[in-house]
């Protein structure tokens, strides 16, 4: 990894934190669809990657998020438990050929089915994760479903969005 | 034991993994502990910066919101001013104010608000310095909001009343029974109103204020107007809800609340062994 690639990972991180708190915070749709684009920002980091370091940002990433959402520990524990998934997913999902170096699994560079295959169900654990200790304590219904499930899928439309527009092909941000 | 060191070094991402969530964890289960109230959390001087300053962007797009509120609550100020001047032709005994003063008012700006999790917060823009106390009311024109939990040098933190551990005790104005309102997390309209006996009889459309009874609130703030009332499943108790006054996702300017004799009256109650019935 690089001295520019590792300026252009900063610089996505504190991006996608600044979007996050300042305009996804107080977007939530119908009361139960939220947007954590954020998780996004771990997702994406190119595959050479290893799992302590991206634990240890995943970890940073969500204490900040908690610190503005004020829900201590809870996104914390989420992207943790994301980024520990992440890596052994990704060899689960090795296509034929093996990956390049070096290159960010965006949904230009490995394509659509890949990139869904890849980060819905991972985005699912994080959801479940997040909103099942919020509703910790308290009854559980149907809504949490609703919740988690609306909350899966606002993220992945507006992230494919964000990689359509904001992202190159082959070549990180 | 190099083997020992060895086969920890190959399982170190697991060793890790566990580590940070067992940290997530303890600051899950510490957080609602009052002693942890300003620790991590959005009142800290960086993050309540930070957050002011968005909120400085938005409230523009507010103001006129903002204004209308003001207006209401002047003229409403206003009236009972007028109901309070002495008249001219009656004997009037000014009391000392020493006895008349019993609850102090502050006013502050909203600048973090939550409505959609389970446990939501609000962060105030005044602190310490400014005067704000924890266990502070807080309300504004519409009803009660909630009280404050942390306090900083600079900002406040509030544990809104969109919390489902936040009990406000409060009473049904017409009769004036006694009751707890409490937030059961689904609607961030709606609340549940608790302990009201089954031989009470409440309509729909009743007004509930606050009961004055704990420290923390002047009696008579608007909490909220019965909605329903159900049987319910519990023998002795109605199964009521009511709908709040609040508006929680328009909050911009809010007013805090101290009782100067709280310190009395805890005391007395804690002599007694009396609980004011909303817990805290």
């Amino acid at each position: 990894m690089t001295g520019s690639n590792l300026f252009r990972l900063g610089v996505s991180f504190i991006m996608y934190l600044i979007i996050q708190v300042f305009v996804l915070k107080d977007l939530v749709l119908f009361g139960d669809a939220f947007c954590f684009l954020y998780v996004y920002a771990i997702l994406l980091v190119p595959l050479e990657i290893k799992t302590v370091p991206l634990m240890l940002l995943g970890f940073l990433m969500g204490l900040v998020m908690d610190v503005f959402y004020d829900t201590p520990g809870m996104h914390a524990a989420g992207t943790v438990l994301l980024a520990f998934l992440r890596n052994p997913w990704i060899k689960v999902n090795t296509p034929r050929g093996g990956y390049d170096d070096n290159v960010p699994p965006t949904l230009l560079n490995m394509g659509l089915a890949w990139s869904t295959a890849y980060t819905l169900p991972l985005v699912l654990i994080h959801h479940t994760c997040f909103f099942y200790i919020d509703f910790m304590g308290t009854s559980f219904s149907h809504s949490l479903v609703i919740r988690i499930l609306s909350s899966v899928l606002f993220t992945y439309v507006l992230a494919a969005i964000v990689q359509l527009l904001f992202y190159t092909k082959k070549k990180g941000i | 034991m190099q083997r020992i060191v060895l086969f920890l070094y190959s399982i170190r991402a697991f060793i890790l993994f566990v580590g940070l969530e067992l940290i997530a964890v303890w600051m899950i289960l510490n957080y609602n502990s009052r002693q942890g109230a300003v620790f991590l959390n959005s009142s800290g001087q960086l993050t309540g910066s930070i957050l002011h300053t968005r909120d400085n962007l938005l409230e523009y797009f507010y103001l006129g919101g903002i204004n209308e509120a003001l207006i209401e609550k002047n003229a409403r100020l206003l009236k009972r001013l007028e109901n309070l001047s002495p008249a001219g032709d009656t004997t009037y005994f000014e009391l000392d104010s020493v006895f008349a003063h019993k609850f102090d008012f502050w006013s502050a700006k909203v600048i973090n608000n939550s409505l959609h999790l389970r446990q939501n917060y609000l962060t105030l823009s005044k602190g310490r310095r400014q005067g704000i106390r924890e266990g502070m009311g807080v309300f504004n024109e519409q009803g009660v909001i909630g009280r404050v939990t942390g306090v900083s040098t600079n900002f406040a933190k509030v544990i809104s009343l969109l919390h489902t551990d936040l009990l406000i005790s409060s009473k049904i104005k017409r009769g004036g029974v006694i009751a707890s309102t409490r937030w059961d997390g689904v609607d961030s309209k709606k609340a549940k109103l608790l302990y009201v006996p089954r031989h009470v009889e409440v309509e729909v459309g009743d007004t509930v204020v606050t009961s004055g009874f704990n420290a923390t609130f002047p009696e008579g703030i608007h909490i909220g107007i019965i909605d329903e009332v159900n049987e319910g499943e519990e023998t002795n108790y109605l199964d009521i809800t009511l709908e709040f006054t609040t508006d929680f996702s328009k909050l911009s300017y809010v007013y805090l609340v101290e009782n100067s004799m709280r310190l009395e009256l805890d005391s007395l109650n804690s002599e007694t062994n009396i609980l004011p019935n909303d817990g805290q």
